[in-house]
């Protein structure tokens, strides 16, 4: 029996063991690539082996070097922290009033942010970039950060109100009885039991707007406001003749890092089941 | 330590619903009062009016002689336990009680003090640094009960606190909530929909239906002298029983048999003016094994024949159910205790009537018992509007 009995669960194991380690490799492959042409010399870009025979830092020294890709990385930075700011912050307040109050318009507000949401942005390029250059906000940072936070807070919206929505109210009702303002109520209260909420939501939102290439190729012609997925693109060779892939790769990978650290950084902080104990069950 | 007036207090809603019409109770510094009902009475909503949870649409709700009506929770001193406890899940048991001490800016060691006395006095010292996720239920409401009583609120509301616990703690709570009110001497109002949980905890009991309230008093008052068909089947388990009568020349006819009233029931009737067609109620305890009295006793009283339907053995006591013969009676109070209690089990022909007998009785389910009732203990009710006929309120 015991044999029996640990044997079916092992062999359960090992199967999903296996194909969790296929869907990995699978999602992994194209990345370690990108990774591995980053660290060839020219030479052997083509060489098709995984596995650089030579490997160089060079890509990584070329990339810095060119103020291009400087640039580029401090707009991306500064463009989506800026966007990912401005739309958590809307978007907690929007989503609290979704989710605790009862207004006239409440159901036609989120269905117009569903809508937004849903809004093929291709279609908006074209007009997007016929007002910004009459309002003369063309490749500059503002002209990228509000269609990001347009785009971003229907989302931020959406994931930041089922969060409140987990929140029991009765615990706002005890927080006033306890003898808070509702400003207390919420700083002490709620906002630390939504906080996984905004961080999820904060990430979600950064990488929308990091990953941005739409917006970012069409609403900018220079250096001013171009961000890295865009500069990517317009990465050459210094002559006509050299193939560029090593830069681009490297580029990729640096570009991927903030992401990885983002995510690593407030992953800790996700923590499901933060409410349990507050009210029974 | 206040004294609590709920002056004409009227709660409707935007829609238009009547929640809460016209409440008028004075609660006594110190005093336990319980605000009964089935649910949707408007108890709750009662309760968060003097909360300040929710507006007053009409009427003046005084603290200590003082108008509250528009001061907001925190300004109203106040404590609150809630059904759900309503813990902060990220505090610990020591966070959660400091809150309300913290935000009234009470300095560091008096906050110490007064948490710590408040878990000894709950036996919660050695759970102080833990997190409400890792407490059971009882663990749970006495943190939640901490809450409240370490900042010495002038009145203590409690929504169905024990409601979430299993029947064994809640009756264990239900005795330590009261000898903490004794110790305490705040003012408390509590609301339940159980009627046990009511009966034994309150000063006073206040039951309420549909937003008004039915009658306020004492549990023992409220126990012998319902002022109306709703508060008699509501107190007291099992509940009266209701069974149609028709009065002519000082007679009553019921199901049960002919028999006269005594003269006392007789004046009473008299005096309010009762109609021919009556509810009679009697609640089980007024019925005894015919068998175990002997004919001076039986002859003072009616009796009846019929087959045991059920019996509930309690050791100290008999409950045996009969079928009587005859019409029920009906009448929208009635029915509505009927849909609260869920009791679906509608006899066709003829109405349940509830006994408690002795433990010495022989009855037997299946087998006819004559059984004896106290014609004194009667309570006739008009059923058209529900009134007692027999007690004045």
């Amino acid at each position: 029996m015991a044999v029996i009995g640990t044997k079916a669960p092992g062999g359960l194991k090992a199967r999903w063991t296996l194909i969790d380690i296929i869907v990995v490799v699978y999602a992994l492959v194209p990345v370690l690539w990108i990774l591995s042409l980053s660290f060839k010399t020219k030479d052997t870009l083509a060489d098709r082996n995984f596995f650089p025979r030579e490997w160089t830092w060079q890509n990584y020294i070329d990339i810095f070097n060119t103020s291009e890709f400087l640039r580029a990385l401090l707009n991306s930075i500064g463009i989506a922290v800026i966007a990912t700011v401005i739309a958590v912050v809307l978007g907690t307040m929007a989503a609290y009033a979704i989710a605790r109050l009862d207004f006239p318009g409440k159901r036609l507000l989120v269905g117009v942010s569903l809508l937004i949401a849903m809004f093929p942005q291709v279609s908006l390029v074209t007009p997007l970039f016929e007002m910004e250059r009459s309002l003369g906000l063309f490749d500059t940072w503002p002209g990228l950060i509000l269609p990001y936070i347009t785009f971003a807070l229907p989302l931020a919206i959406y994931t930041l109100s089922a969060f409140f929505r987990e929140i029991p109210w009765e615990l706002e009702k005890a927080a006033k009885m306890d003898g808070a303002t509702p400003a207390q109520a919420f700083r002490r209260v709620i906002a630390p039991l939504a906080a996984p909420g905004v961080f999820t939501t904060a990430i979600l939102v950064f990488i929308f707007c990091w990953n941005d290439f739409l917006f970012a190729i069409s609403l900018t012609s220079t250096t001013a406001s171009r961000t890295v997925p865009a500069a990517l693109s317009f990465f050459q060779g210094s002559s006509r003749f050299e193939d560029p892939t090593g830069t681009v790769s490297a580029a990729a990978v640096v570009i991927t890092i903030p992401i990885i650290l983002f995510v690593l950084f407030f992953q800790r902080r996700i923590v499901a089941g933060l409410t349990s104990g507050a009210v029974k069950g | 330590m206040a004294e609590i007036v709920l002056d004409k207090v009227t709660k409707r809603y935007p829609d238009g619903a009547l929640a809460v019409s016209e409440v008028d109770i004075r609660i006594a510094d110190g005093e336990f009062v319980i605000l009964v009902g089935p649910s949707g009475c408007g108890k709750s909503t009662t309760l968060n009016m003097i909360a300040g949870l929710e507006d007053i649409t009409e009427g003046e709700l005084r603290i200590d002689g003082e108008r509250v009506n528009e001061r907001a929770p925190k300004d109203r001193d106040i404590a609150m336990v809630f059904q759900s406890y309503a813990l902060y899940p990220h505090m610990s048991v020591r966070e959660n009680m400091a809150f309300p001490l913290r935000l009234a800016k009470v300095d560091k060691e008096t906050v110490r003090q007064k948490v710590e006395e408040a878990a000894r006095i709950l036996d919660l010292t050695q759970h102080l640094d833990r997190k409400p996720g890792n407490l059971s239920g009882g663990q749970r409401q006495r943190v939640a009960m901490g809450r409240a009583i370490v900042r010495d609120p002038k009145a203590f509301l409690m929504d169905e606190p024990l409601s979430n616990l299993d029947a064994k703690l809640r009756v264990q709570m239900r005795t330590s909530v009261a000898k903490l009110q004794k110790r305490l001497g705040t003012t408390t109002v509590y609301v339940t929909h159980d009627q046990t949980e009511a009966m034994t905890l309150g000063d006073r009991v206040v039951v309420m239906r549909g937003g008004l309230v039915q009658q306020i008093g004492s549990p023992q008052s409220l126990y012998e002298q319902p002022a109306n068909l709703f508060v008699a089947g509501f107190i007291g388990s099992p509940s009266m029983n209701f069974l149609p009568a028709t009065l002519a020349d000082g007679h009553l006819h019921t199901p049960l048999g002919d028999f006269p009233l005594t003269d006392r029931v007789r004046r009473l009737a008299e005096t309010a003016n009762a109609p021919r067609e009556l509810i009679m109620g009697l609640r089980p305890e007024h019925f005894e094994d015919a068998g175990l009295l002997d004919d001076a006793e039986k002859a003072r009283g009616g009796t009846f024949t019929a087959s045991v339907d059920v019996l509930e053995s309690m050791g100290s006591d008999k409950y045996a159910y009969f079928t009587v013969e005859g019409e029920t009676a009906t009448s929208a109070e009635l029915e509505e205790l009927a849909a609260e209690s869920g009791s679906t089990e509608m006899t066709d022909n003829g109405s349940q009537v509830v006994t408690r007998l002795s433990a010495a009785s022989g009855a037997r389910i299946g087998s006819d018992l004559t059984v004896w009732f106290d014609p004194d203990k009667i309570h006739l009710f008009d059923p058209q509007d529900g009134r007692t006929l027999t007690y004045s309120s």
